[in-house]
């Protein structure tokens, strides 16, 4: 009982609670065209299969990965970093590119952009009411991730505001991947090649975190160092350090600045990607 | 209220318009002509804001598509080519959906929707979903969705295309009757159709506008404008071919039929003498004694010449 009130405290308490800030910005804040949008993307992302089938394989990895072979359970610590939130970010890189491939190249595909774009609403209207659309769908996706949580809470006693920090950063990585995404679909029709080259681009920026690259950096020496600009790029765009900054708990504004102007760089660039391929 | 100046688009080297200029005013129906690849869905697509036009104009009511997007879109309905439909959705959700984007006030939205349906004959398939709809369905799906917000301005981009005769003729009186309080501009490959709904026509070749005018207007401009078709016995058919070649007002005799009793004959005016030739071709019968079984003067076709000056001009 104690940990059902545990639970509701730290983690379903929270949820709605920002669930709801969503919901108020949606209605009461952004335009009317915006919500249109966002609504109408989020129910076919439920009339069709699609969200359904990427829940199932991503909790069907997640879960079973991080019972079975990282070891939640013979850790005898009440932490999920190491076994489990490490890893979210790595299936990530797939599911995300996953849910938002659709955005625009379907969009081209059927000529519905024609459409769209001859009414009265401005570009970023469209951007921002799909891209939350997806939002949504990867947020749910993570709230449906909690039995995991409950595990933990009923088998110890775990520090969950760490945990929330885990979600946080995950929600924030997966948010990042996904503005990938949208610029990438806004460039192609195919949702295949939108799906490729978003996983091969959030791959890249995952990996770019890593200390080695880091390390790579500054032991970098002779002819090597033309490659020297390219490399430190993809560092400094690198996910990962504040990823794992954010995770472990450590809520810097820092790490928050760099994905929220990650993803309005993205939005921005979805934005050109469309009149783009309007001239 | 739509006005259009001096529009050009080129895509990389390929210039696709050239220089189209034109009005369309309340109350005016303008038909939009020309072969394939001739510029008209890219006039169209920058007449709606779609495409950013390289050079010139586009106001409608007032507002620059390019300066005041937003403001002269809404006065927009706009049915693209393919009829491109969200086909997820269900027609009602879709319609819905449109009358929410194009501004149609919370309150008037299932009004809209219901008005939308019946105009354009789409409530047998109200609930179904849009990818299992026929061709002509999705076709008036995404016309409805032109006019729900009751728009200024229609922009029509083939409008009839996939339709069976009896939706073609539906479609037409549909919006003929609409462009008495709008101003509707659509494109056709059926020449019909032009003389059947609109007050004006333009032809549109290789990016330019090559004609201009109410559908009488042009037709008068085909060859056969004004040609008299005539059938009469009495006198050897080489004989009154002889008689008919004489006149002034004559340009050409095409003989249809002939034998040693009389003639079927087309009489093509000389350039100038439309107005003459009926009087002196009868004339000639009455000179010759002939008995005139049909004398029938010819409106000229459209299709002529449409053929005539998108050929011409490819000539050259």
């Amino acid at each position: 009982m104690d940990a059902f009130i545990t639970l509701l405290l730290d983690f379903a308490i929270p949820t709605i609670i920002v669930s709801a800030i969503f919901v108020g910005i949606l209605f009461y804040v952004l335009p009317r065209e915006v919500r249109t949008i966002f609504k109408r993307e989020l129910k076919s992302y439920f009339t069709s299969p699609i969200a359904y089938v990427l829940f199932v394989v991503f909790l069907g990895i997640s879960n079973t990965l991080s019972f079975f072979f990282t070891g939640v359970l013979e850790g005898g610590e009440a932490d999920l970093f190491l076994p489990y939130f490490q890893y979210l970010p790595w299936y990530l890189v797939l599911i995300a590119p996953a849910v938002g491939m659709r955005l625009w190249s379907e969009e081209q595909r059927l000529g519905t952009m024609e459409l769209m774009l001859t009414m009265p609403l401005a570009p970023w209207h469209a951007i921002l009411g799909k891209y939350l659309a997806a939002g949504v769908v990867l947020f749910a996706m993570l709230v449906l991730s909690f039995p995991i949580v409950w595990t933990i809470n009923f088998l110890g006693e775990p520090d969950n505001g760490v945990i929330m920090a885990g979600f946080v950063a995950t929600l924030f990585v997966a948010l990042c991947f996904l503005a990938v995404t949208s610029v990438i679909s806004a460039i192609t029709r195919s949702q295949l090649v939108a799906l490729l080259v978003s996983v091969a681009i959030c791959m890249m920026l995952w990996l770019g975190g890593l200390p080695h690259l880091s390390e790579l950096l500054m032991n970098l020496k002779g002819g090597w160092l033309v490659f020297w600009p390219i490399l430190k790029l993809i560092n400094v765009l690198g996910v990962m350090p504040h990823f794992t900054e954010l995770a472990k708990g450590v809520l810097g504004l820092r790490d928050i600045v760099f994905f929220v102007t990650f993803i309005a760089f993205c939005l921005f660039a979805t934005s050109v990607a469309i009149r783009l391929k309007r001239a | 209220m739509i006005e259009v100046e001096n529009l050009h688009k080129h895509f990389g080297s390929k210039v696709a318009v050239d220089g189209v200029s034109f009005t369309v005013k309340k109350g005016e129906v303008l038909g939009f002509l020309g072969p394939n690849g001739a510029g008209k869905s890219t006039t169209m697509r920058m007449v709606t804001g779609f495409l950013p036009p390289t050079k010139g104009r586009v106001t409608i009511g007032g507002c620059d598509i390019e300066e005041n997007e937003i403001e002269a879109k809404s006065k927009i309905g706009y049915l693209p080519e393919a009829a491109p439909l969200y086909s997820d959705m269900t027609v009602e959700a879709f319609l819905r959906f449109a009358a929410e984007m194009r501004r149609v006030p919370a309150g008037e939205i299932k009004a809209a929707v219901d008005r939308a349906i019946e105009t354009t004959f789409l409530e047998p398939v109200r609930h179904q979903s849009v990818d299992t709809l026929s061709k002509g369905y999705r076709h008036r799906t995404c016309f409805a969705q032109s006019i729900i917000h009751d728009p200024e301005v229609l922009i029509l981009d083939e409008p009839t295309d996939g339709l069976d005769p009896n939706q073609k003729q539906e479609i037409r009186q549909l919006i003929r009757r609409m462009g008495e309080t709008k101003a509707i501009i659509f494109s056709t490959h059926i020449l019909e159709e032009v003389e059947a709904a609109c007050t004006r026509a333009i032809i549109i070749d290789r990016g330019k506008v090559i004609a201009d005018g109410t559908p009488a207007e042009l037709k008068a401009r085909a060859t056969n404008a004004g040609s008299v078709l005539l059938r009469a016995s009495g006198l050897a058919g080489s004989g009154i071919r002889a008689e008919l070649e004489k006149l002034d007002a004559a340009g050409s005799v095409e003989v249809i039929a002939s034998d040693d009793k009389g003639i079927t004959a087309r009489i093509n005016p000389a350039k100038g003498k439309a107005n003459q030739l009926s009087a002196a071709v009868f004339g000639v019968c009455k000179d010759k004694n002939l008995s005139v079984e049909e004398l029938r003067i010819e409106e000229g076709r459209l299709d002529l010449l449409f053929r005539e000056i998108t050929k011409k001009d490819a000539d050259k």
